[in-house]
């Protein structure tokens, strides 16, 4: 166990890193995410306030029980955190924030509801509420097996309120893994018990060593090291997620002008050429001998067997199959520029 | 899994086998394996290198953390563990037999004495 942004959780069970996140990859897998910050907004002027603060398109039109991923962004377009809003009923709606970046979210949100958005609610239900991730090629079909939860309609970036043998619980079709799966949220006196039931139908407690390793592998980015606030979404690849033509939003005016100048640096992949010691976070990226960036996140990938990373380099200065090389500990280890994801799950 | 009794232990939770020939066989221990988990890579001295008790002679990495290996006795290094270098997890499934690490011709076997037997070492890690 180790403390995590107050929490207390665990980095392995005690299968071990690797084949927890095999069991993710190859039947299914359940992930403790109760310390991530859940917030419902609610009221006349949710809409409006969500779609401010948030880079997605969170329009009047966003159906019911849909899910958007996307940036809280500060004026200069640094991210604050990255959160999926889902959207409950009309004028009720959940905000998924990282547990390190829960309060600041609660008091950038608090602070734009009281200055522009009056008429909202913001209810932090991280305590009242638990939250499981079961993922895999198998969770969808456990989910079904156990609840009312249907997969032909709550597909992929969905969320439905689904009774468990008679006990409530939203259940979001999303993850951080990669895979199929989706993200449970009990009532916290449910969360042990429902523990238990996936346990017996089948899933691997995994931790949070394997849900580093799912995500890396998935190129999904980890807020504190590959994005932060000292980082914009233009140049950590995640252009798709902004809605620049959504009309005025937090951050805009900046994130429109990084685009039309285009970014100064941007995040890369890459995979090490022979196996040895691991990139990690902040190991140097050296190209033609000069040291050019740093890695924001490394390590071992055991669906793909290389070691891979993610990195800032100067934009344009490499792209798919450039070679590069990255210092761990003084030794320089060949490596290769690739497309992202590293994994992509059969479909 | 018990601690062998055949052989002596450091504090730094390797392990030193002394061979008929009067060379060591070294390698890390159940407890360290278990603390560091899924071993990644290993980097180890060559064949004809000199190591120094109780001095760094490479690392051994997991998923989780880089850690590194301390020669628990002096010497000549006169063979290094292959398939180790190869297939690193076996450190983690056969620690005290299969994932050795390195053998080594000893220069001064009184070193030996400064290590702890199984006994010591349970009671240091609390498994004895």
């Amino acid at each position: 166990m180790v403390p995590f942004a107050g929490w207390e959780m665990p980095v392995q069970y005690p299968q071990g890193i690797l084949a927890e996140a095999r069991a993710v990859r190859n039947k299914s897998g359940i992930f403790d995410v109760s310390h991530m910050g859940r917030i419902f907004v609610e009221g006349a002027d949710a809409q409006a306030l969500l779609n401010w603060v948030h880079t997605g398109d969170i329009g009047l039109e966003m159906p019911l029980s849909r899910a958007r991923y996307g940036l809280l962004c500060n004026e200069a377009g640094g991210i604050i955190d990255d959160c999926i809003i889902y959207r409950l009923s009309e004028q009720r709606y959940l905000l998924v924030a990282n547990a390190s970046n829960t309060p600041e979210v609660l008091t950038w949100v608090t602070r734009w509801r009281d200055e522009r958005f009056p008429n909202v609610t913001l209810d932090d239900a991280t305590n009242r509420i638990a939250m499981i991730a079961l993922q895999g090629p198998d969770a969808v079909a456990v989910m079904a097996t156990l609840s009312d939860f249907d997969p032909a309609t709550t597909r992929q970036f969905r969320i439905v309120e689904a009774t468990i043998q008679g006990k409530p619980a939203l259940v979001g079709r999303t993850g951080y893994t990669g895979e199929d799966g989706v993200e449970i949220m009990p009532a916290s006196a449910d969360a042990a018990w429902l523990w238990g039931l996936l346990m017996e139908h089948g899933a691997t407690p995994a931790g949070l060593g394997a849900r580093d390793v799912l995500r890396l592998e998935a190129a999904l980015p980890l807020h504190g090291n590959d994005i932060s606030p000292e980082t914009n979404p233009l140049e950590a690849g995640l252009e798709r997620f902004l809605a620049l033509d959504k009309g005025d939003f937090c951050g805009a005016v900046a994130l429109r002008a990084i685009q039309a100048n285009g970014p100064a640096r941007q995040l890369v992949g890459f995979q090490t050429v022979e196996k040895g010691a691991l990139p990690r976070a902040h190991s140097g990226i050296v190209v033609d001998g000069q040291r050019v960036g740093e890695v924001s996140s490394g390590g071992y990938s055991p669906t793909l067997d290389r070691n891979i990373g993610l990195g800032y380099v100067p934009a344009q200065s490499v792209s798919p199959g450039s070679r590069i090389q990255v210092d761990v500990r003084g030794n320089l280890i060949d490596a290769e520029v690739v497309r992202t994801p590293f994994y992509s799950r059969p479909r | 899994m018990p601690i062998p009794a055949d052989r002596k232990y450091s504090k730094e939770h390797e392990w030193v086998l002394m061979e008929s020939d009067g060379s060591a066989r070294i390698g890390i221990t159940d407890f360290a394996q278990t603390e560091l988990g899924d071993v990644v890579y290993v980097q180890l001295p060559g064949v004809g290198d000199t190591v120094t008790q109780f001095s760094q002679m490479g690392e051994v990495e997991s998923v989780k953390a880089v850690s590194e290996l301390f020669c628990p006795i002096s010497g000549e290094v006169t063979e290094v563990n292959d398939a180790v270098v190869k297939k690193p997890e076996v450190v983690n499934t056969d620690p005290y037999a299969e994932g050795w690490l390195i053998k080594v011709k000893v220069s001064n076997a009184s070193e030996l004495d400064s290590l702890l037997d199984a006994e010591a070492y349970g009671k240091l890690t609390g498994e004895g």
